[in-house]
């Protein structure tokens, strides 16, 4: 039993957060969210280094590595709140490459891989990142995904809460996919759920510096206990939904038959984690996190979007107790 | 990243299952003390002939050298067979590994054997009535003489002191240093008039704890552990103990719990209602996590020598999980769980301790707040 990450993780890990420190400080977050575009360079610079493609296999391009590579430079980008659309062509890229056949994944992963297209994800009745642009988005509808063209998708842009990404509606024919359709929805979840113990990290890392510096009645505030136990806090949600993501991507590279069970848990964990990690860094900021000029905003809105797509905390644990039940022989399905 | 058991240690699983399987501890009696009581001390006895007692000890001090991973299993797998902690749980989870720490080899000669038989139960005396959560702030007072100590001073919350022999008994040798320093960590023999127990009936009814009352008790001076002054050091020494050692037997007894509420819960129909569903979903998400999250502690201290963020949090989650699992069950099963004397009723009163007992949730979250995330000191 070894949680720990190999050299090779540790190197994606910190060489992400090194570059994304200098390439995605908040301002250019701002910059691109104020006037709802991507950041274009930082997109570039990261496709050349072959980001988008970390997770497809490399007879399609791709750097051929697994789940767990894709779940840590997913939490960087989280903890970036990077304006760029790899989440979208990182999960079309898992749906094709798991639910796709040997054509689709011929005609679509390359282009995915090298960032020369964009892809995106998502319910067919939700808000789904990345589509705005796209060339090949996946509607899962009913549980089943079908894979959309550029040419044949209805694409309704929606000005979501998140301005750190571009999100839309989508609508349109286009071929169901038939393979490992319940393995791909699952890489998916555990995907989204690292990004957001990225954005959870980044919330609390902002809250404690502020608290810290921010002094009242001539002292920090975060001396106080209400103040220091609500930062505490954030670590428990924090922490508690980073081993699920944890766990989840390693069942998706090591351990399929566990994969259902352990991404429930990561989109459950993660989802509740990302709204009340980031909604208590707002409040830890006083009025300043109330304001347009904090960056804190930011990592609320899109832990909101990313916590939706994951489908809601309440439908996963309802799912998980009635499995642990069938599991014990109990009588519920 | 590897979350599945090498081969030794699946090994070292299946050995103990075996031993488990042919080893009944049977069913838990009624928390009735002298019973109850009797059942772990036997277990502990059974244990100690299987080697099984202390498996995180090393062998030549009659444990079996078990790995940070193997140790958990143990607790684990003990959790399992619903075997009792051992009675002696205090000399083998904390007395024992202090006295390896800081003993002499005269010391570890003489205490450790009796702990893993269970021949002599330890205790530990280190709150006060006025030294809760700020240990530090300890009055009970031992002077020179001779080359003894006279021990003077009131020890509560003492578990098991009814049972010990011997007392991990932190007391001040200094009154005029600074708070942490003058304190001396000893061994204190129970036996003697000058040590009175008095039990402290809890909510539960039964008596865990005592007060001790200490009136010019006499420790001799080969009974101090760690030196002279040094009491502070050496008692975290044992509270570092007590926070690892038990996580997995807690994550364990949580999970159990769980198991038995959900397989009541469906017996019941009510995993058909969403509202019942999704509480009970959630303190499974609860448990899973602390499990995760307890092994991910065990990997930080295997690689980096000490325990990451993750290590000062399972406590507080599994106590937290524990008193909202109990009153789930107060809820979904109604007056059933409500009758004194049966298991639910029980435990719903018990885990209102468990956010207090071995550091309060608040002392937890100020630890988290300064060590961890490197808060200013709280106030």
């Amino acid at each position: 039993m070894n949680f720990g990450f190999s050299d090779e993780q540790q190197t994606i890990k910190a060489t992400a957060r090194e570059l994304l420190a200098r390439r995605a400080p908040f301002e250019r977050v701002r910059a691109a969210a104020e006037e709802r575009r991507y950041d274009e360079p930082l997109w570039r610079e990261l496709c050349e280094l072959g980001w988008p493609g970390i997770a497809v296999a490399e007879e399609h391009g791709g750097q051929g590595l697994g789940a767990v590579e894709l779940a840590v430079l997913l939490e960087e980008l989280g903890y970036a709140v990077a304006p760029v659309p790899l989440l979208g062509s990182a999960l079309a890229a898992l749906a094709i490459e798991h639910a796709g056949d040997a054509q689709q994944r011929a005609l679509w992963l390359p282009g995915l891989a090298s960032g020369a297209m964009t892809g995106a994800f998502g319910g067919a009745r939700d808000l789904i990142a990345d589509a705005d642009g796209a060339s090949v988005i996946v509607i899962v509808e009913a549980g089943a995904p079908r894979l959309i063209a550029r040419a044949d998708a209805d694409v309704e842009p929606v000005d979501a809460i998140d301005p750190t990404r571009r999100y839309a509606r989508v609508s349109g024919a286009g071929p169901e996919l038939g393979g490992d359709v319940a393995g791909a929805l699952a890489r998916a979840g555990a995907a989204v759920a690292a990004e957001l113990v990225g954005v959870c990290q980044r919330a609390l890392d902002m809250t404690v510096a502020y608290v810290s510096e921010r002094r009242q009645f001539g002292v920090p505030v975060g001396s106080f206990q209400a103040v220091a136990h609500r930062c505490a806090q954030m670590l428990l949600h924090t922490e508690g939904a980073r081993s699920a993501a944890y766990f989840a991507a390693w069942a998706a590279d090591a351990a399929p038959e566990r994969l259902a069970e352990a991404t429930g848990l990561a989109c459950a964990a993660a989802g509740e984690a990302g709204v009340d990690v980031t909604g208590s860094a707002i409040q830890a900021h006083g009025g300043i996190g109330f304001t347009w000029e904090a960056d804190v905003h930011w990592l609320f809105k899109r832990a909101q979007l990313d916590a939706a797509m994951l489908g809601g905390a309440s439908g996963h644990r309802i799912r998980l107790a009635r499995a642990v039940a069938a599991r014990r022989g109990g009588v519920a399905a | 990243m590897d979350l599945t058991f090498s081969e030794r240690e699946t090994a070292f699983r299946d050995e103990l299952r075996a031993w488990f399987a042919a080893n009944d501890p049977g069913p838990e009696p009624p928390h009735v003390e002298e019973l109850h009581y009797a059942w772990r001390r036997d277990f502990q006895r059974r244990l100690y002939e299987g080697g099984w007692a202390a498996p995180h000890w090393p062998v030549e001090h009659g444990g079996r050298g078990a790995t940070l991973t193997e140790s958990a299993i143990y607790f684990e797998e003990l959790g399992r067979a619903r075997a009792p902690l051992p009675a002696n749980v205090l000399g083998l989870l904390l007395g024992g590994p202090t006295l390896m720490a800081w003993g002499t080899s005269e010391q570890c000669e003489r205490f450790l054997g009796p702990i893993l038989s269970a021949e002599e139960i330890w205790c530990q005396g280190f709150s006060e009535p006025e030294a809760g959560s700020d240990l530090a702030a300890l009055k009970t007072r031992a002077v020179p003489d001779g080359d003894d100590w006279i021990v003077t001073g009131q020890k509560v919350w003492t578990s098991g002191a009814q049972h010990s022999k011997w007392c991990m008994l932190v007391a001040r040798t200094d009154p005029d240093g600074p708070k942490h320093k003058g304190l001396t960590y000893f061994l204190m023999d129970m036996e003697q008039p000058e040590v009175q127990v008095r039990p402290l009936r809890q909510i539960t009814g039964e008596a865990e704890f005592n007060e001790l009352f200490i009136e010019g008790a006499r420790i001799s001076g080969e009974h101090v552990v760690g030196g002279v002054g040094n009491g502070w050091k050496v008692a975290l020494t044992t509270l570092m103990n007590e926070r690892a050692g038990l996580a997995f037997f807690l994550q364990v007894g949580l999970r159990r719990l769980l198991d038995d509420l959900i397989d009541e819960a469906a017996a019941r129909g009510l995993l058909d209602d969403d509202v019942a569903a999704d509480r009970l979903g959630a303190l499974h998400v609860k448990a899973e996590i602390l499990r995760l999250t307890a092994y991910r502690g065990l990997t930080a201290v295997e690689k980096y020598g000490q325990p990451g963020p993750e290590g000062s949090l399972t406590k507080w989650m599994w106590s937290e999980s524990n008193q909202e699992l109990v009153q789930l069950a107060a809820e979904l099963l109604g007056g059933e769980a409500l009758v004194a004397g049966t298991p639910w009723g029980y435990e719903l009163l018990r885990a209102r301790g468990n956010t207090i007992e071995g550091g309060t949730t608040e002392i937890l979250k100020n630890i988290v707040a300064e060590r961890v995330l490197g808060l200013p000191r709280a106030r």
